[in-house]
């Protein structure tokens, strides 16, 4: 914290972190107040009397309504869900693992696979749908859920090993030499004493796969077509968005209701989630 | 209660260092055996080969006549003591203490049992309910100690354990483990760097230089009668004070600029060749001119610095070309840049060869 007299405080702290804040939660702000507008308000030109576009006089449900009866919105938020659980956990389970591997198994190549799995997280998806398209088209899974529980993890599982080796490597080895000594096998020195260490990282790395699969837009996109089928972002924009008519409401509606989940989960792990982008255990 | 045979025992690792080169040590039963070293001796690495948590490049460690080299460290029936505690930081001191017991299958009230008795026996009963990042460093030592001692291992194994604690607590606990060791009664291999840990807690002690066993002795046995001339600076603070001497012709004097002893019978061979006197610093006395006997063993030379530490007084001074520290007694008054005629107890000089640094 900044020591000194008051006004500096506001004007180099305050201040600063006032307008950070506002610029950051501002699009949540136009996200709710687009859906609760009414297409009067909603499509009134700039030049017309009444224009107020960051607020509403006569808030209104309708857009919420027409998006939970008129579109499928119930089923994509279930599938994003299940899609996004499903790979989180495939992913975290095969990035533990593995990073654990990385930052304790003295083998071969041990630091040159490493790379090589953060090289695979360098390649840009909007490259990689291309070939993964083919394999699903190969596989009979287009237009199912386990197009998406199957190919999330192409990007998810580097990332979670990456951020879980960082994370072991911050956890002292002598922890699991005297668990060894005191006559646990290397699988029970793992499952007792290093996971239940490492538990703010395996939180943090499961967080993020879990935003990241539910954000995910182009494997989505491309790999399902049936409404029914579809997640939050692919089914808001393709059956909202009809030609060049934006149904802004409802779209700004589906948005809001789709990122309760996230947030939700951001806020409950909070904590873990700090200690674990932060790292190390001590004593 | 264990014997560790230790024969040819190497490590080489994959970059080619070679860290421990042909060590051979036996560690009797409930003996006390320190390894000390400077850093990159190889010492905390064949603890290390002893705990089964370093491959063995070659040679053999039995444990009570059974050869363990490729025995899982958790089967050889060791406990260990790491320097930063390694305390498992999610559970409580008693599931700490516990935790060997229960992957070892003990009942619930053996382990209670235990656990209370190694907690009295460190006076730590009142912690065990506290998580470890609560506990100041004594008393995590203490946990450690308990983690290891409830296990009634066959031997112990300690890896520089005080090195984590200030001054003041690393003597207080250095004398409770001596304490706790001839309590228990267990064979015990303690690695330190610091020489006065090995001196005070060592039945014998082992000294260790690049991989290789320069001296295994007693304590009193290393001081008095070092092998060569590394364990005779190692060993004792101040360090023993080297010169380079030249024996005449005659071998009946050892000389050097402004130095000339009476040469004792086993450097008397030596006649016209160099070697390197070694003389501890508790050797030197101030001499008074009257003494006739001090003649022809003193000589003459200016106080450099003078370090008084209230039981006694450290003389640093210049003699044969090298800086020089005698430990005198506090009565004397000395300051910087007296005059000062100082005596060499002749039964406590050291000479060394000057190429293989072998005593003579």
């Amino acid at each position: 914290m900044i020591e000194g007299a008051g006004w500096k405080k506001w004007l180099w702290f305050y201040l600063p972190m006032g307008m950070f804040i506002l610029g950051l939660l501002f699009p949540f702000y136009w996200m709710l107040v687009t859906t609760l507008k009414p297409d009067g308000e909603l499509y009134r030109p700039w030049n017309h009397p009444l224009y107020s576009p960051f607020w509403t006089s006569a808030p209104t449900f309708d857009h919420i309504k027409s998006l939970l009866t008129e579109t499928l919105f119930g089923t994509w938020m279930w599938n994003t869900m299940l899609i996004a659980l499903a790979a989180t956990l495939i992913s975290l389970f095969c990035g533990v693992i593995a990073g654990y591997a990385l930052a304790r198994l003295r083998f071969r190549w041990a630091g040159l696979l490493g790379t090589a799995i953060f090289i695979t997280y360098l390649v840009p998806q909007t490259l990689l749908f291309i070939p993964l398209a083919d394999i699903i088209r190969e596989y009979n899974i287009g237009d199912t859920p386990w197009a998406l529980i199957l190919t999330y993890p192409t990007f998810l599982i580097p990332f979670c090993t990456w951020l879980m080796m960082g994370y072991f490597k911050t956890i002292p080895k002598e922890l699991e030499e005297c668990a060894r000594i005191d006559g646990a096998t290397r699988w029970q020195a793992m499952v007792y004493i290093i996971l239940p260490i490492a538990l703010p990282g395996i939180l943090s790395a499961g967080i993020f796969a879990f935003t990241l699969s539910w954000n995910e837009f182009i494997y989505a996109l491309v790999f399902l077509s049936s409404p029914e089928q579809k997640t939050v972002p692919v089914g808001v924009t393709s059956e909202l968005i009809r030609g060049d008519v934006f149904f802004w409401g409802s779209l700004m509606a589906g948005a809001l209701l789709g990122s309760i989940p996230v947030a939700f989960v951001y806020s409950f792990f909070v904590e873990h989630y700090v200690a674990g982008m932060t790292g190390s255990v001590k004593g | 209660m264990a014997r560790v045979l230790i024969t040819k025992l190497n490590k080489k690792y994959d970059d080619d260092t070679h860290a421990v080169k042909d060590v051979n040590l036996e560690i009797r039963d409930r003996e006390f055996v320190v390894l000390v070293g400077p850093s990159g001796c190889g010492k905390t690495t064949t603890l290390r080969m002893v705990a089964g948590l370093e491959e063995i490049t070659s040679g053999e460690i039995r444990i009570d006549e059974k050869v363990v080299n490729d025995l899982p460290p958790m089967d050889r029936d060791i406990a260990m003591v790491f320097q930063n505690y390694a305390l498992y930081p999610h559970m409580s001191v008693y599931d700490n203490m516990a935790f060997g017991l229960k992957m070892r299958k003990f009942g619930r009230d053996e382990i209670a049992k235990r656990v209370r008795e190694a907690a009295d026996i460190l006076g730590i009963q009142t912690l065990l309910a506290r998580r470890p990042r609560q506990l100041s460093g004594g008393q995590r030592q203490r946990v450690a100690l308990g983690r290891a001692i409830v296990r009634h291992p066959r031997v112990f194994l300690f890896d520089e354990p005080l090195s984590n604690l200030d001054a003041k607590l690393r003597v207080q606990m250095r004398v409770e483990l001596k304490r706790l060791h001839e309590r228990l009664e267990t064979t015990a291999i303690y690695v330190t760097h610091d020489q006065v840990e090995a001196m005070t807690l060592g039945d014998r002690v082992v000294v260790m230089k690049d991989g290789l066993v320069q001296q295994v002795g007693e304590p009193l046995e290393l001081y008095g009668r070092p092998a060569n001339k590394f364990v005779a600076g190692f060993i004792g603070s101040p360090a023993m004070n080297f010169v380079d001497v030249s024996i005449s012709s005659d071998g009946r004097w050892a000389e050097a600029e402004g130095l000339r002893l009476p040469a004792p019978e086993r450097v008397r061979s030596r006649s016209g060749q160099r070697v390197t006197l070694g003389v501890r610093p508790e050797a030197l006395s101030v001499a008074n001119g009257a003494d006739a006997n001090l003649a022809d063993r003193s000589f003459a030379t200016a106080v450099d610095v003078v370090e008084p530490l209230g039981n006694e007084i450290l003389v640093n001074f210049r003699a044969g070309g090298v800086p020089m520290v005698a430990r005198v007694d506090p009565g004397v008054r000395v300051k910087a840049h007296d005059s000062i005629r100082l005596a060499l107890d002749p039964e406590r000089l050291h000479f060394f060869d000057a190429k293989t640094e072998a005593a003579i």
